[in-house]
C-alpha cells in the first residue's frame, strides 16, 4: 500500500516516470518518421528523369540571387496596398454588418441593401470586380490622378473583402447572447448604445481569429491588382519569368510571401486556440 | 464511288511524289509520322492569323507556316494546328506540337530552355497612343516620350526595350495581355504603350478607336532587334529541317513576299530619332 | 397612491398564452415575492414590467401613469425600473466598476471622476470594495450577482425587479445575495422578486403571490399563503418545494 504512493529513487512518482517514458517514445517516433520522409524526398525526387530540367526551371540559384532584391522591393507595394485596404475593410464591413442588424422597420431599406451587398460581392469573383472597377470607373472619364488603378483597384478589394468580413462580424454579433442585450436595455441604454458598448466590443473580439484568416487571404489577393497595371511582386516575377524563361522568380515571390503568411497563420491559430481554451 | 476512289488515290500519289522529293529531313522526327503539328495562341490575332483560322494559311504567320511546311514536304491535311499558351510552351517537358509560332521573340535566356528556329521576322517596336495625347503635344522624340505614362504587356520584350530605349520618368504599368493594355489606355490610366509594329498596326486599326501610331524604333536602331522564331522543344532534331526551310524561303524571296502581302502596312510609320 | 399597479396583463408567445390577466398592486417600499412552478409566468411578468417584452393587453401604472402605452419610448421608463437576472448578465469585457458606470455615464452624461465616490460606496456597502477592478470571470457567482445588483442600483431606480437571482448560485453563496436584499428592504426599496427561496419569502416578504398558468391564484401575507394556503393547488405546490 505505502509503496504505491511513495516516490521512487529518482524523486518521481510511478505515474510521472510512465508519462516521461511515453513522451520520450513519441518524440522518437515523430522525429524518425519526419527524418525518413525528408530523406525520401531529398533522395528520391532527384532520381526522377525530369529533375534536372525542373531544377533548372524552378530552382536556379543564380536567378534567385539576381531577382530577389527587385522582388523584395516590389513586395513593398503589396504591403502598402494591404496596409491602406485593411483598416478601410474593417470599417466598411462593420457598417454593413450593423445595417444588416437593424431591427426597426423604418430602416428596412438599409437592411435590404446590406443583404444584397453581401450576396453580390461574395458571389462575384474578386478578379471581375477588380477589372470592372479598376478599368470601368476610370473609363467614365475621371481626370488624373483620380483614375489611378491604385485607387480603384484598392476599392475593388475593399468592397469585396468587406462583404466577407461583414458576414464574420454578423456571426460575431449573433453569437452574443440575447441576455446581454436585455441586461443593457434594462439599464435604460438605447439600442445604439447597447450595440456600441455591449454587443460590438464582445462580438469583434470573438471574431478576431476568423478575421486574421481574411487578412492572410487579402495579403495574397493584393496581387490581383497587378491585372490592372501596378507592378507588384507577382507581376515583377512574371516579367522576370518572361525575360529569363525561368520560373525561379515565382519561387522567390512565394518564399517572400510565406515569410509573412506562415507567421501570420501561426498567430491566427494561436488566437483561435487561446479563445477555445477560454470558452471551455 | 469508284470515280471518287480514283481521284482520292490519284491525289495521294501526287502528294506522295512531292513528299518524297524533299521530305527525308523530317522523316521520323515529327510527333505523328507523316504529319507536321503547328501550335499558335488561343485565339490568334490579325495580322498574324486571319479570322483565328490558321489552317487557311491566311495572315503572316499562317502563311509562313504553310510555306515552311510545304518546303518540308507537308501539305493539306498533313499540316495540323493545335493551340498552346505562352507558359505551357516554355515549360520543360514534352510538347503537344512540333513547332510553335505566336510572335515569340528569340532571347538568349529562353533559348536555354527551348529551341528557336532561324528568325522568320525582324520586328520594329512601335509606340501606340491616342489622339488626345498627340493633341496634347506628344511627338516622336525620346524627350517627349519620357514624359508620358507608359504601359506594356508584361510577357513581352517590350518591357526591357521600354526601359532601354525611352527610360520613362514614371514607372510603367504592366498588363496580362494586349486587351488589358488597350483598356487602360481607354481609361486614360496610361498615355502610350510599346508593341511590335504589326501588333500596334492591328490595335490602332481595329481595337483602339482613336489609336495613333506615334512612331517606330526600327530593328537596326536597337542593339537586339526583336526577332520572331519558331519555338520547339529543347533538342528537337526537327530544328535543322525548319531552319533549312526558312533559309530556303528567305533565299528565294518568298519570305519577303509573304511579309509584303500580310504586313504591307508595316511601312509609313515615322522613325523615332 | 400605490407605487405600481398591474391591470389585466396578458401576453402570448404565438399560440402559447403565458400571462392570462394578471392584476397586482405594489405599495411603496413593499417587497412582493412571486412564487410558482417553472413556466407559470413569473419571469415573463417581470420582463413585461420592465418593457423588455411588450404586452398584448393591459395597463401598468407607475406612480399613477400608464407606462405600457405602446406609443411611449421605453428607454426613460426602464431607467426608473432596475432589473437583475438569474444568470447575472454582467458585461464580460468590462471590469466590475465599468459595468456599473456604463449606464450612468452614457445616459446621465456623468464622468468617471464624478461617479467614483458614490459607486465605491455601493461596492463597499455590499462587501465588494476590493473587487471593483476585477473582470466578471474573476469573481464568484455570488460576487457577480452582487455586482449586477449594484449595477442596477447605480441608476437610482424607484423599483427593483429580481428574476430568480439566487437560482444559479451554489447553496453557500445564496446567503450573501439575500443579505443584500434585506439591506435594500431596510432602505425602503420597492421590490418584486421571482423566487424559489420560500424561507426567505416567509421571513422578508410583505406579500406573496402564487402564480399558476399565467394567473395569480392566491395572494396575501406570507404567513397566510405559505403556512395556511386557501387553494388546493397552492398547497400541492408548497408540499413539493418545502
Amino acid at each position: 500500500m505505502a509503496d504505491n504512493t511513495s516516490q521512487t529513487a529518482s524523486g518521481l512518482t510511478r505515474r510521472q516516470l510512465h508519462e516521461r517514458r511515453v513522451q520520450r517514445r513519441s518524440l522518437l517516433v515523430a522525429g524518425s518518421s519526419t527524418v525518413a520522409v525528408l530523406l525520401a524526398l531529398i533522395l528520391l525526387v532527384p532520381l526522377a528523369p525530369g529533375w534536372e530540367r525542373v531544377k533548372a526551371s524552378f530552382f536556379d540559384w543564380e536567378v534567385f540571387r539576381q531577382t530577389f532584391p527587385t522582388l523584395l522591393e516590389a513586395f513593398l507595394l503589396d504591403v502598402a496596398i494591404f496596409a491602406w485596404c485593411a483598416p478601410l475593410i474593417a470599417i466598411w464591413a462593420l457598417v454593413i454588418a450593423i445595417c444588416r442588424d437593424v431591427r426597426s422597420p423604418a430602416l428596412y431599406p438599409l437592411r435590404l441593401f446590406a443583404m444584397l451587398y453581401t450576396d453580390i460581392f461574395r458571389g462575384v469573383p474578386v478578379i471581375l470586380v477588380v477589372y470592372l472597377i479598376g478599368f470601368g470607373i476610370p473609363g467614365l472619364g475621371l481626370p488624373r490622378p483620380w483614375n489611378s488603378p491604385y485607387i480603384w483597384g484598392s476599392l475593388a478589394l475593399i468592397l469585396t473583402y468587406s462583404a466577407y468580413v461583414a458576414e464574420i462580424y454578423r456571426s460575431g454579433i449573433e453569437s452574443i447572447h440575447q441576455s446581454q442585450r436585455n441586461a443593457a436595455l434594462s439599464l435604460g441604454l438605447s439600442n445604439a448604445d447597447t450595440m456600441r458598448y455591449v454587443v460590438l466590443p464582445q462580438a469583434i473580439r470573438r471574431v478576431v481569429p476568423a478575421n486574421m484568416n481574411m487578412l492572410i487571404a487579402l495579403q495574397k489577393d493584393v496581387a490581383l491588382l497587378s491585372f490592372i497595371g501596378p507592378v507588384e511582386i507577382f507581376r515583377q516575377a512574371g516579367v522576370f519569368k518572361s525575360l529569363l524563361a525561368n520560373f525561379t522568380p515565382y519561387v522567390v515571390a512565394a518564399v517572400i510571401f510565406l515569410a509573412i503568411t506562415i507567421p501570420a497563420t501561426r498567430f491566427a491559430d494561436h488566437l483561435i486556440a487561446k479563445q477555445n481554451r477560454q470558452r471551455s | 464511288m469508284t470515280i471518287r476512289m480514283f481521284f482520292a488515290s490519284a491525289a495521294l500519289m501526287a502528294f506522295a511524289t512531292t513528299t518524297y522529293a524533299d521530305g527525308h529531313c523530317a522523316a521520323g522526327k515529327t510527333l505523328t509520322e507523316g504529319k507536321l503539328t503547328f501550335a499558335t495562341g488561343n485565339p490568334a490575332y490579325y495580322p498574324w492569323v486571319i479570322d483565328d483560322a490558321p489552317e487557311k494559311g491566311e495572315g503572316f504567320e499562317a502563311a509562313v507556316a504553310k510555306a515552311v511546311a510545304a518546303e518540308m514536304g507537308f501539305e493539306g491535311e498533313n499540316v495540323v494546328w493545335v493551340r498552346a499558351g505562352f507558359d505551357e510552351s516554355i515549360q520543360p517537358g514534352a510538347k503537344n506540337f512540333d513547332v510553335n509560332l505566336q510572335q515569340f521573340s528569340i532571347t538568349e535566356d529562353r533559348d536555354k530552355v527551348v529551341d528557336f528556329s532561324a528568325p522568320y521576322y525582324s520586328s520594329a517596336m512601335a509606340v501606340l497612343t491616342r489622339q488626345p495625347v498627340v493633341d496634347n503635344g506628344a511627338n516622336a522624340t525620346v524627350a517627349s516620350l519620357k514624359g508620358l505614362k507608359w504601359g506594356a504587356d508584361a510577357n513581352t520584350t517590350a518591357v526591357p526595350m521600354l526601359t532601354g530605349l525611352i527610360g520613362p520618368d514614371s514607372d510603367p504599368l504592366l498588363y496580362n495581355d494586349n486587351v488589358d493594355v488597350i483598356e487602360a489606355m481607354k481609361a486614360n490610366q496610361i498615355d502610350a504603350a510599346m508593341f511590335d509594329l504589326p501588333t500596334a498596326l492591328y490595335l490602332a486599326a481595329v481595337t483602339l478607336e482613336d489609336g495613333v501610331i506615334l512612331g517606330q524604333f526600327p530593328a537596326e536602331r536597337s542593339q537586339n532587334p526583336d526577332q520572331f522564331g519558331m519555338l520547339m522543344e529543347e533538342g528537337n532534331p526537327l530544328k535543322a529541317c525548319v531552319d533549312e526551310a526558312i533559309e530556303a524561303l528567305r533565299a528565294s524571296g518568298e519570305l519577303a513576299k509573304i511579309e509584303a502581302t500580310w504586313l504591307y502596312e508595316a511601312t509609313g510609320v515615322p522613325v523615332i530619332e | 397612491m400605490p407605487k405600481l399597479v398591474l391591470q389585466n396583463i396578458r401576453k402570448s408567445f404565438g399560440a402559447n398564452a403565458v400571462l392570462n390577466g394578471i392584476d397586482l398592486t405594489v405599495e411603496d417600499g413593499e417587497m412582493v415575492c412571486l412564487i410558482g412552478a417553472s413556466g407559470s409566468g413569473k419571469s415573463t411578468l417581470l420582463r413585461t414590467i420592465n418593457l423588455l417584452d411588450p404586452l398584448d393587453d393591459g395597463e401598468i401604472f407607475l406612480d399613477g401613469a400608464d407606462i405600457a402605452d405602446p406609443e411611449l419610448d421605453p428607454q426613460p421608463i426602464r431607467q426608473r425600473i432596475g432589473m437583475v437576472f438569474q444568470s447575472y448578465n454582467l458585461f464580460p469585457h468590462m471590469t466590475a466598476e465599468e459595468n456599473v458606470m456604463l449606464a450612468p455615464r452614457r445616459i446621465k452624461n456623468r464622468t468617471r471622476e464624478d461617479l467614483h465616490p458614490e459607486i465605491a460606496a455601493l461596492f463597499e456597502k455590499f462587501g465588494l470594495a476590493d473587487r471593483m477592478q476585477h473582470y466578471p470571470d474573476q469573481l464568484s457567482g455570488g460576487q457577480q450577482q452582487r455586482v449586477a445588483i449594484v449595477r442596477a442600483l447605480a441608476m437610482r431606480p424607484e423599483i427593483m425587479l429580481f428574476d430568480e437571482i439566487t437560482s444559479a448560485l451554489d447553496p453557500e453563496l445564496v446567503g450573501e445575495v439575500l443579505d443584500v436584499l434585506r439591506a435594500l428592504k431596510a432602505q425602503g426599496m420597492t421590490m418584486i422578486l421571482a423566487t424559489h427561496e420560500m424561507q426567505f419569502a416567509r421571513e422578508a416578504a410583505d406579500k406573496v403571490c402564487f402564480l399558476e398558468a399565467g394567473r395569480i391564484l392566491e395572494e396575501g401575507a406570507p404567513q397566510d399563503v405559505l403556512a395556511n394556503p386557501r387553494e388546493e393547488r397552492t398547497r400541492a405546490f408548497l408540499s413539493r418545494v418545502l
